[in-house]
């Protein structure tokens, strides 16, 4: 007899706005408080207390426009965020400071979330979607240099980038990009030479989220329709797909797998979170609170595995934080 | 008949004379059949039976000679045999150019597409010769193009001259081609634009396909013209002529065995590949339950049967549907997706809470646009119209008929309108339609190219079929299934169909021309009023009805676009099926008697197929019932 699916922990209300994206900043030592960041439609940034379940900061830096995508550099005081005013911001957060140190224009007017991979210590290297249709940019944090450009051969019509994740197998290898495009296909690119090493047709819609796990060189992706497509990589660098799973409502807007590799989740556009055993993508949770599209799902950092937490956003301007499948 | 074996040197002008006079007094087929088949193979290779033939028929005397070259070109095989029979003829007689250039391309049309091909083939074949294809290509263009043509002749005619102009297009090289580039694309530009302009849809398909094909032959590289139309096979049949197959020829054995070699061997390597594909993926499942051994069983999966298919509910009352449908919410686009899909059945289960807001929701469904991408939006809105206008049809009629001659609406929706009246007046006249299905046959209503000429030939079935029962005279009584019988409830309401429709035909509007250049709609509206008068029968305004028709069609006997007579000619047939034939006789006879002679010119002077075959049904019907009246014993 199967039980219940379980409630949320708590509920975190006071966005005014849909919720875009989460990020969690729990790793630090024992007097630091575990926070929240999430990312709005009105263009605020909110520093939630995961203590006090409030609202410590609202940072105001994109202009009123959409903040779609928040990450942090390293620890809780070094902040990026990514709006629809085109920009990248950089914040620093540390002793209460709310201020925005540096800026990416971007010039891209899409949807298209960076990601960040930390390279070496204080080194960073960012992925965008660039101004021009088809192309992704990686840049070097803090510097801002341009690293490369990624540009899809001609006539390969793969249309806008929609998600990017870099990655680099350990320390000190070759950075590469998985990239999913509004054809429906994932290209894995290698970074340091701009060439595209491999490219897979996953979905007939547009890949929304994409998630990797480099342990096991596997990935998962999202789209718009009722399919997740799970892809692997092979030692020549070849994606293939692995195993396709049917949803019963379609669309999903973010997947994300945990950081200890045991458990994925998936915002779905029919309301609904649904949790995934990775290894078989054994189907575990349906979590339905929310009354609109979940945005984003996050899961948290917490050094303690009985701490961990899963937030989901949605556009009910509700973030619904849940402890499940903690004590593994 | 013998020749005189060669070595001597023979006149055969009286042959030619002997051939011509037989060939004009009617005989071709039967001397020509034999004399053709002779000649080709005496031809073959031997150039001095070639010479004979020519001087055979170059001494035919003009006025017996359109008879011989008639009869070669409709028998020979081939374009090349044909080429070896006549030689230069159509450039030496001026007789035999006229025949073929002339008088067997634009004044006649009724010669097989075989004879098109041998002779327009015939007068590629020879450089001397091609001039004049590039001078009948320009010809056959001209008429092609020009706007009185498509109007005037009929459509099998316009149907040979565009087989006419594609072969010509197959035969021409590129050369010839660039030197009269322009001119094709100047006759091009106006005959498609007479050809979209016409009601008939089969002209427009032909000119759309002959477009397509002089595009594509003058724009070897760069976009082509290219149209949307259903294929079928007329115009299957009309690409294929644009390729020039090579002439038959024996295939020898040797590429056969070759052929059958290949063919073996490949066959050894195909189940090699599949055998290899086999072994290779029985290890693969292997593999991976091998891994999946030490699965994450120790996670144990929630109870998830709550988690089923989203659904959008649809509201379950009419006046929230009105709300949904006017609200100017854009978010709600599910629930109006939802509201729409939904809404004939809740008009027909709430035949009282419609009632009470009938005319409102027939103004929003008049006006409503398809705000998200729904699958058949317009047959649901249509359904919805339709299931509106039978649960209240004097206030709905009243209000879309007034519509129908108001500003600002666009001819799709006043053609819209028309349908409605059409089904909902189907629907209510008939004991068998419960809502639920549409007859099969009528009224599919078509989006795009085809207003309405379906629903013509649908309506045109039902009538000769009921045109056929009537003549045998056999009282094949009530269809066979036993139906029970409801009362007729369009009997209280035709007249509110009907009349609205008729009055203001001749009063233009600013936006609005029945009788100007909106002639699609008016043929339209014609064919409607046919319907509405057929499906009146055994109704109480029906001779009313029939009066005013008779007037409707009498002032528009003589409407210049062929889809608006065959409207009025369906329009006749309805009344003489429809009205009782004691009161045809007592209140219409003077009305009848001309529309008799009318129907009688028709028959013998119109130019179009359909109108014509319509024209004698009518009169067959007025035969029938007058010999109906004279059976019944005074």
């Amino acid at each position: 007899m199967a039980l219940p699916p379980p409630d949320p922990q708590f509920v975190l209300r006071g966005t005014s706005a849909a919720v875009h994206t989460l990020h969690f900043s729990c790793g630090g030592p024992e007097p630091d408080i575990p926070l929240l960041f999430s990312g709005s439609e009105n263009g605020l940034i909110h520093v939630w207390n995961l203590k006090t379940h409030r609202v410590d900061t609202a940072l105001d830096g994109h202009g009123r426009k959409s903040v779609y995508c928040v990450e942090t550099m390293g620890d809780k005081d070094r902040l990026l965020s990514q709006g629809r005013d085109q920009r990248i911001c950089l914040w620093d957060l540390a002793e209460g400071r709310t201020s925005v140190t540096d800026s990416v224009f971007t010039e891209h007017v899409g949807f298209c979330r960076c990601s960040l991979l930390k390279v070496a210590q204080g080194r960073w290297l960012m992925a965008m979607a660039a101004r021009s249709l088809e192309e992704v940019q990686i840049l070097e944090l803090p510097s801002k240099t341009s690293v490369c450009t990624l540009k899809p051969e001609v006539g390969a019509k793969l249309g806008m980038p929609m998600c990017l994740k870099l990655w680099q197998l350990s320390c000190g290898s070759q950075p590469v990009l998985l990239a999913g495009y509004e054809d429906g296909s994932v290209v894995l690119w290698n970074v340091s030479t701009g060439k595209a090493l491999s490219r897979l047709i996953c979905h007939q819609e547009p890949v929304m989220s994409l998630d990797f796990d480099s342990e096991k060189a596997k990935g998962i992706s999202g789209s718009s329709e009722k399919v997740l497509s799970i892809w692997s990589l092979n030692e020549q660098q070849n994606l293939q797909v692995y195993k396709t799973h049917q949803l019963v409502n379609a669309g999903i807007s973010d997947v994300t797998i945990r950081p200890d590799k045991k458990i994925l989740a998936t915002a779905g556009w029919d309301h609904r979170i649904r949790i995934f055993g990775w290894k078989k993508l054994k189907p575990l949770a349906v979590l339905d609170y929310h009354t609109a599209t979940v945005h984003c799902v996050s899961f948290s950092d917490h050094s303690s595995p009985r701490h961990r937490l899963l937030a989901a956003g949605s556009r009910d301007q509700r973030i619904s934080v849940w402890s499940i499948y903690a004590q593994t | 008949v013998c020749f005189i074996p060669g070595g001597l040197d023979c006149s055969i002008s009286f042959v030619s004379h002997v051939l011509g006079k037989v060939c004009v007094h009617g005989w071709q087929k039967e001397i020509l059949g034999v004399l053709v088949p002779r000649l080709t193979e005496l031809t073959k290779s031997d150039c001095i039976w070639q010479r004979i033939c020519w001087q055979l028929v170059e001494c035919v005397p003009d006025r017996w000679m359109e008879a011989v070259v008639l009869g070669f070109v409709q028998r020979a095989p081939g374009a090349d045999v044909l080429s070896r029979l006549l030689g230069n003829l159509v450039v030496k007689n001026k007789k035999a150019q006229f025949v073929v250039a002339q008088k067997m391309l634009l004044l006649q049309y009724g010669h097989t597409t075989a004879v098109l091909q041998n002779l327009l083939g015939y007068l590629a074949l020879d450089s001397v010769r091609r001039t004049l294809l590039l001078r009948v290509l320009q010809e056959l263009l001209e008429t092609w193009s020009s706007s009185s043509a498509v109007k005037h002749s009929p459509a099998e005619q316009q149907l040979y001259i565009s087989k006419a102009i594609l072969i010509c297009l197959s035969h021409l090289k590129e050369s010839e081609i660039a030197s009269c580039r322009q001119e094709l694309l100047t006759s091009m530009m106006e005959g498609v634009k007479c050809h979209l302009e016409s009601s008939l849809p089969q002209l427009r398909r032909l000119g759309m396909v002959v477009a397509e094909s002089i595009s594509l032959s003058i724009n070897t590289e760069g976009p082509v013209l290219k149209f949307e139309y259903e294929e079928d096979d007329e115009t299957r049949e009309l690409k294929s002529l644009l390729v020039q197959t090579p002439s038959f020829c024996v295939v020898p054995s040797l590429p056969d065995d070759d052929r059958s070699e290949k063919a073996g061997a490949a066959l050894p390597l195909v189940p090699e590949s599949n055998e290899k594909s086999y072994t290779a993926a029985p290890l693969m499942p292997d593999e991976e339950s091998d891994a999946e051994l030490d699965s994450d069983d120790d996670l144990i999966p929630y109870d998830m049967s709550e988690d089923k298919e989203l659904k959008i509910k649809a509201p379950m009352y009419i006046r929230d549907c009105i709300e949904v449908l006017t609200g100017s919410r854009s978010e709600d686009v599910d629930k109006w997706e939802a509201t729409v899909k939904a809404l004939e059945s809740l008009v027909r289960r709430n035949p009282a809470a419609t009632r009470e807001v009938s005319v409102e929701l027939a103004k929003i469904l008049l006006h409503l646009e398809e705000k998200t991408c729904i699958e058949g939006f317009v047959e649901l809105r249509q359904r919805a119209q339709v299931a509106v206008l039978t649960t209240d049809p004097i206030p709905v009629a009243k209000y879309l008929t007034s519509q129908f001659y108001s500003l600002n609406y666009s001819l799709r929706q006043r053609m819209d309108i028309l349908d409605v009246l059409v089904l909902a007046a189907q629907e209510l006249s008939c004991p068998k339609f419960h809502g639920k299905t549409k007859h099969s046959g009528v009224q599919k209503p078509c989006i795009q190219l085809l207003p309405g000429s379906d629903s013509s030939k649908g309506w045109r079935r039902i009538v000769d079929e009921r045109i056929k029962s009537k003549t045998r005279r056999f009282d094949t009584g009530q269809s066979h299934v036993e139906l029970a019988s409801r009362p007729n409830e369009f009997n209280s309401v035709a007249g509110y169909f009907f009349f609205p429709l008729i009055q203001h035909f001749d009063r233009p509007l600013t936006t609005f021309d029945l009788l100007g250049e909106d002639h699609l709609v008016l043929g339209r509206l014609v064919h409607t009023l046919a319907v509405l008068m057929y499906l009146a029968v055994n109704t109480v305004a029906v001779t009313a009805m029939g009066k005013a028709l008779l007037e409707f069609v009498w002032a528009l006997r003589f409407h210049t676009d062929s889809y608006v007579r065959q409207g009025l000619l369906s329009c006749i047939s309805s009344l003489l099926l429809s009205v009782p034939a004691e009161r045809i006789l007592a209140d219409m006879t003077e009305e009848l008697l001309e529309t008799q002679s009318w129907l009688g010119d028709v028959m013998e002077k119109d130019p179009d197929g359909d109108c014509r075959r319509l024209a004698l049904q009518n009169l067959l019907l007025m035969e029938n019932l007058k010999k109906k009246l004279e059976a019944v014993p005074s």
